[in-house]
């Protein structure tokens, strides 16, 4: 991503989504953040996924942790409303926040030390409620802001920039998650936008927690040879076997399909996601299938990425609870507060 | 053989408590509680504190009773009568007893020669027996002695049998056989009691009128129904003792109060739509961040824990107070330091919650002494900290939480309009040029906020990093000090919106005594025995911090004064120090904290070392 500030009024005409909003209009600050990092690219098709959708900004909530990956939603959709928390907890905030307002759309930017060492158990109950929101890993296996400490998602022998190996046994986010009951996962990879973007979109639309888990290489702390979670060992390992499009509701079909045999998940929303191409045998409702498959590619030392899990008819936590449809933040307090006769007949009990 | 009973006189009217040492898990605590609520429905002042072990079935339990014509029912430390049902502990229980009072024991099986005091008197009733002869299953056999000797009892202090028939009634209305059965057992424990004693003993209760307008609550009970009427919508919380309570009653009143129809619903869906919302956490940290996500998008939210969420809560509380998010939450104090005596009381969380968190931080603090107030500062603490947007402690304990107490009805204004605080809505914005978030502080410090899926214009970004009073990102020290002053500015304005101190003077006053809390009742009780020993003292009670002018004027005017509470170290009289400036030798600690809630006895003789320290 550039490192020079960009125009908000557009020197040339740019296209205009639904709303009459150019991609300028979901992009925010200047990234402070190293030229070249992953997560510049992954601040960019968020913008880009939320610009085609033609979410209004302010209906958007962003919020993150602390971290490099947290910096993150300082530089999308400045319109939206944001919240930079603490270390491990966005997930916790978030599910206030959804709890408060099921009418907005949540986005959480985590990274691989946020959500799989100090704010794991908060990622795991998240799944558990099916809080409906997107919640992005920026997965590059170290401690950025630290200077390049191994993190959870680090693989066995995956080598620091000075050399020394890891030997522990990485957190697989996808595969965990998947274990407790995710009910959207997948796994993609900064480098290609032109699959992160539909896959935002998809998770967007899903009605549920939806997970992403984006490898997203830090070119200062672990881009080296012996990291494998470096651009090269990511276009050297990646597997593309699942691919899927975006149909987004009410609007026409951009990209192409490949057949009429495809395999198509119609979201809550009514839009659809389609499986453009999946491997024989593969079923993307099938948990016990997909961990197999995953696993199998892990072992010949490949990563596959995609949508790999939907389950698109689990209930979310306000489905759960039988919350209304409106905010509970815009319940009138009449309608909260029971009132002094009810108070007194209460008491009748109290004597 | 009847014993005499009357061997003591004069007789004393309303005055006199009772012990009963149980096992728990056996069936005791309903006995124990019927009697508590038929002395209250005689309109007698009365109190029943629970003494009870962190233990689901096995261990030793207590009970007192302690009832008191003038309302002194704090704990009393000498007892009239000593209900030993667990053998295990006789030895201590029977020596609890004070000289010329009664022992009342399952006398089944005799009593060992070494437990026997010639200074008391031994009612022997033969609860086992009685119950076995009488019930056939087994597990009324064990639960039905309880309420034998409460049938007892009923008649040793001349309580009224069809009062208390009538209350067994309401309790097992739904259930036939073990209306029956506890009937059955009532009459029997009463009827042995008149055949065998003389009844009532000299300590005995008349009715009185006096409570018409008094009601029987705990604190967290009283604490749910200030949540429900604040309007929270919100709930996180993890299950601890002793404030789980807090968050069933909530749960049980939002299904009965809040639950909202639906107008012709379509095929499939339900009835009713819940105008809540209660997240059970996978810890503290999840409970308080789901309170900030809920305050920040603009619900009224809330927690209710103890100490050790407490201790988990502090680094996101302190993500409260910089960024200027409301919470509330509701501390029922136990013992501590660690797990401490999870169901023993303390007030030993002050100083935890007055600086809760990394850095400098401040926090506003409400110290209900009863119920009543529970109910009243739990509506206060939604106002307050959206008022001031920044987290609202309600400092209860397990002694005032867990505890019935008699106090005045809870009242209601229907004309209640709460105070949300400085929000701007899209027509706010509309007006304006720029929105920035740290800015166009009012008289109290404080800026207005917007909530999440207001206009464009609105949206900021939210940040526990430095940040200036635009909410931008800054490392400058002007401009975060410029922020973090302001902030301590907006705390001690807090002060007078706070519930006032409560002060009583007496003419002649020699020494003041300040406390806080549930000491409440044990002070006033302490005063009233001091000023017949030619001690006369003046009365204030804390009830929230930020300290007011008052406080300070309060503790200097003795040249010192005496500070009560229950926790080790002072808490109190070290905050009042460092926040009023009053140079801490002028204020003398009259402690205790052994998880017991306090008695006036305590504190008269906590008030005498201290004297006879200074003289």
């Amino acid at each position: 991503m550039t490192s020079i500030a960009k125009p908000v009024i557009p020197l040339v005409a740019l296209p205009k989504n639904e709303l009459g909003l150019s991609i300028r209009d979901y992009e925010g600050a200047i990234s402070t953040l190293c030229a070249g990092c992953g997560h510049d690219s992954v601040t960019a098709a968020i913008s880009h996924a939320f610009w085609e959708l033609s979410t209004p900004p302010h209906m958007i909530a962003k919020l993150s942790g602390i971290g490099c990956s947290s910096k993150t939603p300082t530089y999308f959709v400045r319109g939206a409303h944001g919240f930079n928390s603490a270390h491990g907890r966005m997930a916790t905030i978030a599910t206030g926040a959804n709890a408060a307002n099921r009418e907005l759309t949540y986005i959480g930017i985590s990274g691989d030390g946020d959500s799989l060492s100090i704010g794991l158990g908060h990622l795991a109950h998240a799944i558990r409620r099916n809080v409906n929101m997107v919640y992005v890993i920026e997965n590059n296996g170290v401690y950025g802001l630290t200077k390049g400490q191994f993190s959870a998602s680090a693989d066995i022998g995956s080598r620091l920039k000075k050399g020394e190996a890891n030997a522990m046994a990485p957190i697989d986010p996808v595969l965990l998650s998947l274990s407790m009951g995710a009910t959207f996962l997948a796994r993609s990879f900064s480098g290609d936008k032109a699959q992160l973007v539909p896959l935002l979109e998809a998770a967007v639309a899903h009605n549920g927690f939806a997970l992403i888990d984006v490898i997203s290489p830090c070119v200062t702390f672990n881009d080296h040879e012996g990291s494998t979670k470096s651009y090269r060992f990511m276009r050297e390992h990646e597997v593309k076997e699942i691919e899927t499009d975006f149909v987004p509701i009410r609007k026409e079909i951009r990209r192409s399909i490949a057949d009429n045999d495809a395999t198509e998940v119609t979201m809550h929303d009514g839009s659809v996601v389609r499986f453009r191409s999946v491997p024989e045998g593969y079923d993307p409702y099938d948990r016990q299938k997909v961990e197999d498959y995953i696993r199998t590619r892990q072992d010949r030392g490949e990563i596959v990425t995609g949508l790999l899990y939907v389950n698109e008819y689990a209930a979310d936590v306000h489905a759960l609870n039988n919350t209304p449809l409106q905010g509970l933040n815009s319940v009138p307090y009449e309608k909260l507060c029971p009132g002094s006769d009810a108070l007194t007949k209460m008491q009748q009990s109290f004597r | 053989m009847a014993i005499d009973t009357a061997r003591e006189t004069p007789v004393r009217i309303n005055d006199f408590a009772i012990k009963l040492a149980n096992v728990n898990g056996t069936g005791s605590a309903s006995a124990n509680s019927l009697l508590m609520q038929a002395i209250f429905r005689m309109g007698i002042p009365v109190s029943g504190k629970n003494l009870f072990p962190s233990n689901i079935q096995g261990l030793p339990t207590w009970y007192e009773i302690r009832v008191n014509q003038s309302g002194y029912t704090a704990r009393a430390l000498d007892y009239d009568l000593m209900v030993a049902m667990n053998s295990a502990t006789y030895k201590e229980d029977i020596h609890e007893v004070r000289q010329g009072g009664y022992v009342l024991y399952d006398s089944s099986w005799p009593l060992e020669d070494d437990l026997v005091r010639d200074d008391v008197t031994f009612l022997g009733v033969p609860l086992a027996t009685i119950c076995i002869e009488n019930f056939a299953a087994p597990r009324e056999r064990i639960l039905m002695k309880n309420i034998a000797y409460a049938g007892a009892i009923v008649a040793l202090v001349g309580l009224d049998v069809q009062l208390v028939s009538d209350l067994l009634a309401e309790t097992f209305a739904r259930n036939e056989a073990l209306r029956e059965s506890n009937q059955r057992a009532l009459r029997l424990g009463y009827d042995y009691a008149i055949e065998h004693f003389e009844c009532p003993l000299a300590f005995r209760v008349e009715a009185l009128g006096a409570l018409n307008e008094s009601i029987l609550i705990d604190g967290n009970t009283a604490t749910a129904l200030g949540c429900l009427y604040a309007g929270a919508t919100v709930a996180g919380w993890y299950p601890i003792t002793p404030a789980t309570a807090v968050m069933d009653n909530f749960t049980r009143l939002c299904a009965q109060y809040r639950r909202e129809r639906v107008e012709n619903p379509a095929p499939g869906e339900l009835e009713y739509r819940n105008n809540y919302l209660i997240l059970q956490a996978e810890d503290e940290i999840a409970a308080i961040g789901m309170v900030l996500g809920a305050a920040w998008s603009g619900a009224r939210a809330f927690t209710s824990t103890s100490g050790p969420g407490i201790s988990l809560m502090n680094e996101l509380l302190g993500l409260a107070y910089y960024t200027e998010i409301p919470a509330v939450i509701v501390d029922v104090q136990r013992t501590g330091p660690s797990t401490g005596m999870p169901t023993r009381t303390q007030q030993a969380d002050i100083l935890l919650c007055a600086y809760a968190s990394h850095g400098d931080t401040k926090h506003i603090l409400l110290f209900p002494a009863n119920p009543h107030e529970c109910f009243e500062f739990a509506v206060q603490s939604f106002d307050l900290a959206e008022r001031f947007q920044t987290p609202v402690f309600m400092l209860s304990d397990l002694d005032i939480g867990m505890n019935d107490w008699v106090v005045p009805e809870l009242t209601w204004d229907d004309a209640f309009v709460p105070d949300r605080g400085r929000v701007l809505n899209d027509a706010d914005l509309a007006t304006m040029g720029e929105f920035f978030r740290y800015t166009d502080e009012d008289a109290d410090f404080v800026t207005p906020r917007t909530i999440p899926g207001s206009d464009e214009k609105g949206a900021y970004f939210i940040r526990g990093s430095g940040h200036d009073k635009f909410g931008k990102y800054t490392e400058n020290p002007v401009y975060y000090q410029e922020v973090v002053d302001r902030l301590k500015k907006k705390h001690a304005s807090a002060a007078t919106h706070l519930p006032a101190p409560i002060i009583e003077r007496m003419e002649g006053a020699t020494i003041g005594i300040i406390t806080v809390g549930g000491c409440d009742l044990a002070v006033r009780e302490a005063i009233e025995l001091l000023g017949q020993q030619g001690i006369r003292a003046d009365y204030l009670r804390v009830r929230g911090f930020p300290f007011v002018s008052e406080i300070r004027e309060f503790a200097e005017r003795h040249g010192g004064c005496f500070v009560v509470e229950q926790n080790r170290d002072g808490q109190l009289r070290s905050l009042i120090s460092i926040e009023t400036g009053v140079p801490i030798e002028l204020l003398h600690s009259v402690l205790a904290y052994g998880g017991f809630p306090l008695s006036a006895q305590q504190v008269v003789d906590g008030v005498h070392a201290e004297l006879e320290k200074k003289s």
